[in-house]
């Protein structure tokens, strides 16, 4: 007999900030540069350096705890966590165990199932270690401290996840607030949002939680529902054969579907927390709360309300949008230019999300300026250009972002107003095809479409189709009555 | 002009008014360390062509107007736990013996930026702990007053140096009593200011919370000088106090004038173990500012008895973590012929620490682990704060207290190495000043039978040192026993 299984999941999410400094010296956070070039006394671990914090984290970590309805402490303090390692050059790694930032906070979600509540335990800002690099002979190993020293802040939820679905409706969420705030990219595939699964499964109805496993190398959304779905199947085969589910740290190989332990907890390290000297607690008061709560952004649900009394678009076409913080800014900001909200959303849900698709991207990624797009759009109202050359600038634009009105100029892309021309070149399809003129003329409308698409075709396009058609009717009138 | 009986003030004054030059007086140092420096061994570095080049460029400074302060052209020395760009700084430990920093600690780029002229840097404890400078790995320095016997420590090498004339002046650094107590041995000046007066970016730290870099020198008005160069907020050291400049303003605080001040004498510091010819010439100290109009007054300071235990766990678990990045990764020493990542660890760290150093660290680690930080690092943090608070009681009452830095004078060379509880034991009168984060001095007032001088410790509360300067400069001028150019015992 089988029994009914829950899954109970908890997150641990790694928040890579976007503060330009590291959070305990001056050295830039910036992702690449030659190994060991963002480095200085205090993140490669010198005699004598001492850490001071850099106030951009805190600001940010007290925003994302705010707007995930966190209790912010008055004090929080940095405590040493000790290891040996290489990549961390101290061997402690400065982190907030005994007094976070932040605790007790929430995001809700929405799933088929209704909407739910996940809690958060609490958020602590820590400092990010350096980069081991094995060399092919084996024997070698160099470090770039780069890395160490980037701010990074933990999000701990409360095991308050059922599934798959939940899990990345929060993490959506979650993502997309931090995004809004400018907190952090969140790119899971570039390591900027890292999230550790915790998870566990219990028979239906019993109260008393299961051993659980933490999983983690997880780097896609897609990576993480499937290490859900795998880790439950195990740990419920594990049960159903009469064995137990051991407290472990698992690593996700997405390639081959599967986990594999890495480190038992039994055997846990002992990292001798204790407060860092070197660094005084931090006192939070009502002033600064109130200054970091005036600079928080316009959220999604807030966006969508104004959205829909505003601008007068559909319900589908808000949700695409305020999904991204970077979709939202450019529709508002090109909207505002040129006063047709349904046109620039029209640009956003069509060609934009077409090409975000087709290339693999992020909206977060797209480059188009608002000016831009708003330039385009009043190209096309005013027939400079046809609704097909606009796309094909578009593409253009979403590729470097060049300005409209120049390279149509540039390339001559302009719609062919001129009647000679287009004349000469309606007659010639009209000669060339005796079978539409004659199937026209007998009556079947459908004709015209094909007769309009060879001027098309033959002007390459850069005239405008409704025009091309009013002139063949035009024509074909007119030779009917021998004119 | 016998530059060497000048002290740094005195000296730069001088320079100022053409009498003498920095290099001049330069080379009277350095012609001073050639001829003790093999018996005495103050110093692990003398940098000896730098020194030089530091001392032409100085006196160009001072010629063209640019250099006018109390030290300019003053040859100084450095522990060697202060890290000096290109000059390599050891920590008296195997572990940095090659280590030359790529930066300046602020406390030595503030007595450049004055003026001073770093001759060398100084033998010290491993990692500053202990208290005979014995457990450095270069070998012991002799006290200058008797070469049977240690100079103190953990600041030996710079206690020393001062008393032998090695220098004008030097920095130590004070976690339990390091500036003060080896002061007391070597018949100096010695001094630890309020915690966070001064910055500890590039002092190598040995336990953070307690640790404060501070001056050696022959007098109290030296004293003065050298710390307002050195006090002072630094953006870089998270734990550097802004305080106002009148605070700070310690040369101002060289006056005669005791009348009225409370001060009290902590009976617990006057009791066992308090050898009889420190207590009596201790005891004369305080006669001497009650004559010259201060009221002295014997109390009972409460918890003296807790201050080792729990400076010892405190600074153990803050020295285990400090020192975990000695591991031969990135720079200093590194145990050759090791098999993998946790053999190079193993190797490197139990070759690369002394035995008293590997005896912190496991203290330290025990006091920290799962299981035992409750009962031990945190019911320190516990006392700690009740140490403070016993002292906030005493200055609700008394302006300074009064007593001694030592329990004798200093010990035989190798008689303390044989018992480290013995040595701990010695910190008593010294270790609560750190806990408290108070400032103290230490200034010489008398001699035993056998010629070792006898120091006395005076203690204010935070933010006081002015008041504990102008309470040494009366005691002094008053005592009139110290002489600058006679306590040096020549070879």
């Amino acid at each position: 007999m089988t029994r009914e299984y829950e899954t109970v999941i908890g997150l641990e999410v790694h928040v890579e900030l976007a503060a330009r400094t590291k959070i305990f010296c001056g050295c830039s956070t910036a992702f690449g540069g030659s190994p060991n070039s963002h480095t200085c006394p205090v993140c490669t671990g010198m005699p004598g350096a001492l850490p001071v914090l850099n106030r951009q984290v805190l600001d940010y970590a007290v925003a994302v705890g705010l707007a995930t309805h966190c209790e912010v402490e008055e004090y929080c303090r940095f405590d040493r966590k000790n290891y040996f390692y290489p990549d961390n050059p101290q061997n402690y790694q400065i982190s907030q165990l005994y007094l976070p930032v932040c605790r007790e906070g929430y995001v809700d979600v929405e799933v088929p199932e209704g909407g739910r509540r996940i809690r958060i335990h609490e958020i602590h800002m820590e400092e990010d270690a350096g980069k081991l690099i094995h060399c092919e002979d084996g024997r070698h190993t160099l470090v770039d401290y780069n890395r160490s020293g980037v701010p990074l802040i933990e999000i701990v939820t409360e095991p308050d996840m059922g599934n798959a679905q939940e899990v990345i409706a929060f993490l959506e969420n979650l993502r997309l607030l931090i995004q809004y705030l400018g907190a952090s990219d969140c790119k899971l595939q570039e390591g900027s949002l890292r999230v550790d699964v915790n998870l566990s499964v219990r028979e239906a109805g019993t109260a008393a939680p299961g051993i659980r496993t933490e999983m983690k190398n997880l780097n896609s959304f897609h990576a993480i529902s499937r290490a859900i779905a795998s880790e439950r199947e195990r740990q419920i085969a594990l049960l159903e054969g009469g064995g137990k589910v051991v407290l472990e740290t698992r690593r996700w190989d997405d390639g081959a579907g599967c986990s594999h332990a890495m480190r038992s907890k039994e055997e846990v390290r002992d990292y001798r927390y204790f407060p860092d000297p070197d660094l005084p607690p931090v006192r939070i008061d009502r002033a600064y709360l109130e200054q970091i709560r005036a600079q928080a952004p316009e959220f999604p649900t807030e966006k969508r309300i104004r959205y829909r009394q505003e601008y007068g678009i559909p319900d589908y076409d808000i949700r695409i949008i305020t999904d991204s913080k970077r979709m939202a800014d450019l529709f508002e900001a090109a909207t505002a230019i040129c006063g047709q909200p349904k046109k620039v959303s029209n640009w956003l849900m069509g060609e934009t999300l077409r090409l975000l698709r087709e290339r693999n991207m992020d909206a977060q990624d797209i480059c188009v300026s608002p000016g831009h797009l708003a330039a385009l759009i009043g190209l096309v109202d005013k027939r400079v250009i046809t609704g097909s050359v606009a796309k094909e600038v578009y593409e253009v634009m979403f590729e470097s972002d060049v300005d409209p009105v120049e390279y149509v100029e540039e390339k001559g892309l302009k719609t062919v107003g001129d009647g000679e021309l287009l004349g000469r070149a309606a007659r010639e399809a009209m000669a060339a095809n005796p079978r539409s003129v004659a199937d026209y003329r007998g009556g079947k409308e459908k004709a015209l479409g094909f007769l309009v698409g060879q001027v098309m075709k033959a002007l390459g396009g850069k005239a405008d189709p409704v025009g091309v058609a009013e002139l063949l009717r035009e024509l074909l009138r007119r030779d009917e009555t021998g004119a | 002009m016998n530059l060497l009986s000048l002290s740094a003030v005195e000296l730069s004054a001088a320079i100022r008014e053409g009498k003498t030059t920095a290099p001049q007086a330069l080379e009277a140092v350095l012609a001073r360390i050639d001829r003790q420096e093999e018996t005495c061994h103050c110093y692990v570095t003398v940098d000896r062509e730098g020194a030089r080049r530091r001392a032409e460029a100085v006196q160009r400074q001072i010629e063209s107007g640019a250099l006018t302060g109390p030290l300019a052209g003053v040859p100084m020395a450095v522990k060697d736990n202060l890290c000096t760009q290109g000059l390599r700084t050891t920590c008296a430990s195997r572990m940095l013996e090659d280590f030359v920093p790529g930066y300046t600690a602020e406390t030595v780029r503030r007595l450049e930026a004055a003026g001073a002229v770093l001759v060398g840097k100084t033998n010290m404890d491993e990692f500053a702990m202990g208290s005979t400078t014995e457990t450095s790995c270069h070998g012991v320095t002799r006290n200058p007053h008797d070469f049977d016997h240690v100079p103190g420590g953990s600041s030996g090498g710079s206690a020393a140096a001062v008393a032998a004339g090695e220098c004008f002046f030097a920095l130590g650094s004070d976690t339990g009593g390091s500036v003060r107590q080896p002061a007391g041995h070597c018949g100096v000046v010695g001094m630890k200011p309020t915690y966070g007066t001064v910055s500890r970016y590039g002092l190598i730290a040995y336990a953070s919370s307690l640790d404060q870099a501070g001056p050696l020198t022959r007098d109290v008005s030296d004293c003065a000088a050298v710390l307002e160069a050195i006090s002072g907020y630094d953006a870089k050291d998270s734990t550097s106090i802004k305080r106002e400049p009148q605070d700070m303003d310690f040369t101002g605080a060289l006056q005669e004038d005791v009348k009225g001040l409370r001060i009290g004498l902590p009976r617990d510091y006057f009791g066992e173990g308090l050898a009889p010819e420190v207590k009596e010439a201790v005891l004369g100290a305080a006669q001497t500012l009650r004559d010259r109009g201060a009221i002295i007054e014997e109390f009972n300071l409460e918890l003296v008895r807790y201050a080792i235990p729990t400076y010892y766990t405190i600074a153990a678990a803050e020295a285990s973590s400090n020192l975990e990045r000695y591991d031969g990764v990135k720079y200093g020493y590194r145990a050759p012929e090791t098999q993998g990542l946790e053999d190079m660890y193993r190797k490197t760290r139990s070759r690369g620490f002394g035995p008293e150093a590997k005896r912190r660290i496991l203290l330290g680690c025990f006091v920290l682990s799962a299981g035992y930080y409750d009962a031990y690092y945190l019911k320190a943090l516990r006392v700690k704060s009740m140490i403070k608070q016993s002292f906030d009681r005493a200055f609700s009452r008394y302006d300074l207290l009064l007593g001694p830095v030592a329990p004798t004078t200093a010990p035989r060379l190798g008689d303390n190495l044989a018992d480290p509880l013995r040595m701990y034991l010695g910190d008593i009168y010294t270790v609560s000043a750190n806990l408290a984060g108070l400032p103290g001095i230490c200034l010489p007032c008398g001699a035993d039978s056998g010629g070792l001088p006898i120091g006395v410790q005076l203690m204010a509360d935070c933010f006081q040192e002015k008041k504990l300067l102008r309470a040494a400069y009366t005691y002094e001028q008053t005592a009139k026993r110290f002489q600058p150019h006679n306590y040096i015992h020549n070879v």
